[in-house]
């Protein structure tokens, strides 16, 4: 069976596997023998999760160098991996670094290039959900190694116990890729919450909010579902919350198992960004919102009343 | 300084957006084409930059017919000149063959910096900046929220999951940048009417350098094999707070396991 490389991800703080990782092997185990590439530090220690989803080898690229320079080391290796390798295809997640690495490698090896899969069938058939979800399509890479990259939480991770073995890659930076040089990391503060594209639970806040203050309650009403916060356009125009946070066709696209909308009118902005979430609940005091139509739950009151009584519930059911 | 900013008109934002079913290309004639929402932030940033440093401003854009309209848009926003690509050849261009265009457009013309915006809203793949980056072989720094020049240096603060990365580059370089980034001016009368005078030189593939079959649907590197609408929502349940409606949500969230 050829091949499947798949970029792994690892989470900032503790080092181990990123679920998107999984989702991604579990794709990527339709096409062939999924084997990962590791970024950094920590390959032996991942090697036993991703050898659980199905990886056979974990390609380990660990240098200073590789970290000091954005996307294009990722570039550099994976198509160093493609030429010694000849895979099936190529996944990556559909983050910032992992789509610009996979356009790039797509330029640099000759293939076509698929972004925001959703679902990748054994023949290699993308599912791409397209203008805000409100169109499916089918597509496929018609020239070269076919290079997809994936949205988080397309999938459930399925494990399928593999013999994971570690290697070192050797490649050489390019030229290209010593050409721009990441000079500081800054974390901004998230709370301890999970990353909003992938977190499984993601709570949000839009105009009826009613002010910066008022995201307090979507905050509280977050954590006590262990999600993410969102905004609508509204929302982080107005200042209330930062803008990084906003869901939306200029925003971040999620598709979490969970979205709760409080406040949010439902323009094409905001269900651009969200409107592929497996349950929808809404909570907005306008019966006529239109982003009831996309509910599966919906409560017609006031946030400020529901939003801090539900918290308040779940927190007590879940102790 | 030479500044090249390439832009994309696209579907109006809040239009809603369809494929055309003869070929499963984006249906433009169903909605008004502005300027890419992104793109204007991308312009913004250019001006900006030539204002403090001195220069010049050159926006790209590949399109049908219609897209001219959006160069003039940027050129009242206040860029100097423009280039359309214009060329029946170009219809149902993928990502790499946009990129092979914007390439061939930009090599050679001495731009120190080549702005755009970090995703279209209607293909949002991202991915085009980086390519054309690829191409010509200069640096990438990209999803910048705040860009600074000082002499033949660029430093970006590029957006990430966790906060932001401060990186730097050798001009020339490819710069794109996010939403929010700055607050975009609104053309004034005079720059409308002094728009209707810069130079715009439109361009064909072959003056380009490259083969007309080797752009377009025919010779893009992937395609969609067919379509549809997503299927429309059942109606799910909508209840009307009488003081209870936080307790009946939660036993919704329980019985669907999210408690």
């Amino acid at each position: 069976m050829a091949p499947v490389l798949v970029l792994a991800e690892h989470e900032r703080e503790t080092g181990s596997v990123k679920k998107t990782t999984l989702e991604l092997l579990t794709l990527a185990r339709r096409l062939g023998e999924p084997v990962c590439v590791w970024f950094g530090s920590g390959a032996g220690d991942a090697a036993a999760t991703l050898g659980e989803y199905g990886a056979t080898a974990v390609y380990a690229a660990d240098s200073d160098e590789m970290n000091d320079h954005p996307v294009v080391p990722i570039v550099d290796v994976l198509a160093d991996l493609v030429a010694s390798l000849a895979p099936a295809a190529v996944l990556v997640p559909s983050s910032a670094d992992g789509k610009e690495a996979a356009g790039r490698l797509a330029v640099r090896i000759g293939s076509g290039v698929i972004t925001d899969a959703v679902d990748i069938d054994e023949e290699g058939v993308a599912t791409q959900s397209v203008f805000g979800g409100s169109t499916i399509v089918h597509s496929t890479v018609l020239t070269g190694t076919p290079i997809y990259t994936v949205r988080p939480n397309s999938v459930a991770p399925e494990p399928a116990a593999a013999n994971c073995t570690v290697e070192q890659v050797s490649t050489a930076l390019s030229d290209s890729a010593k050409k721009a040089t990441v000079t500081e990391r800054t974390v901004a503060k998230q709370g301890g919450r999970p990353e909003l594209t992938e977190a499984a639970i993601v709570v949000s806040g839009g105009r009826g909010v009613g002010g910066p203050e008022g995201f307090a309650i979507i905050e509280r009403l977050a954590d006590s579902l262990g999600g993410a916060v969102g905004a609508s356009r509204a929302a982080t125009d107005a200042g209330w919350y930062p803008h990084q946070y906003q869901v939306g066709q200029t925003g971040k696209t999620v598709s979490p198992q969970l979205y709760v909308a409080n406040g949010i009118s439902g323009a094409i902005q905001h269900r651009a960004g969200m409107q592929t979430s497996k349950v929808v609940v809404v909570v907005n005091k306008d019966a006529e919102a239109p982003i009831f139509e996309l509910a599966d739950f919906g409560v017609v009151g006031d946030l400020h009343e529901v939003v801090p009584q539900l918290a308040e519930e779940i927190e007590s059911r879940s102790s | 300084m030479k500044i090249a900013v390439c832009v994309k008109q696209v579907p109006d934002t809040w239009a809603e957006k369809a494929l055309k079913p003869e070929d499963s290309t984006l249906d433009r004639a169903s909605a008004d084409g502005v300027l890419n929402e992104l793109d204007e932030y991308a312009v913004e940033e250019a001006l900006q930059i030539a204002e403090a440093h001195g220069g010049e401003v050159t926006v790209v854009s590949m399109g049908p017919e219609r897209a001219a309209e959006t160069v003039r848009k940027a050129l009242s926003m206040g860029a100097d000149a423009g280039i359309h690509i214009l060329d029946d050849a170009l219809h149902g261009s993928d990502a790499i063959a946009t990129s092979a265009v914007l390439a061939a457009a930009l090599a050679d013309k001495g731009f120190d910096l080549i702005v755009f915006g970090s995703e279209s809203t209607d293909a949002r793949m991202s991915v085009v900046p980086a390519m054309v980056a690829e191409r010509l072989g200069l640096a990438q720094v990209t999803f910048a929220q705040r860009v600074s020049v000082s002499g033949d240096e660029v430093t970006i603060e590029r957006v990430t999951d966790y906060g932001f990365d401060t990186v730097t580059a050798q001009l020339p370089a490819v710069v794109s940048v996010v939403e929010k980034i700055n607050e975009p001016r609104y053309p004034s009368f005079k720059g409308i009417m002094a728009a209707k005078k810069k130079p715009v030189e439109t361009l064909g593939v072959a003056d380009l350098g490259l083969e007309p079959a080797s752009v377009g649907q025919a010779a893009a590197w992937s395609g969609v094999r067919d379509f549809a609408a997503r299927p429309a929502k059942a109606a799910g349940t909508v209840i009307t707070d009488e003081g209870d409606g936080a307790s009946k949500l939660a036993s919704y969230l329980t019985e669907q396991k999210f408690i």
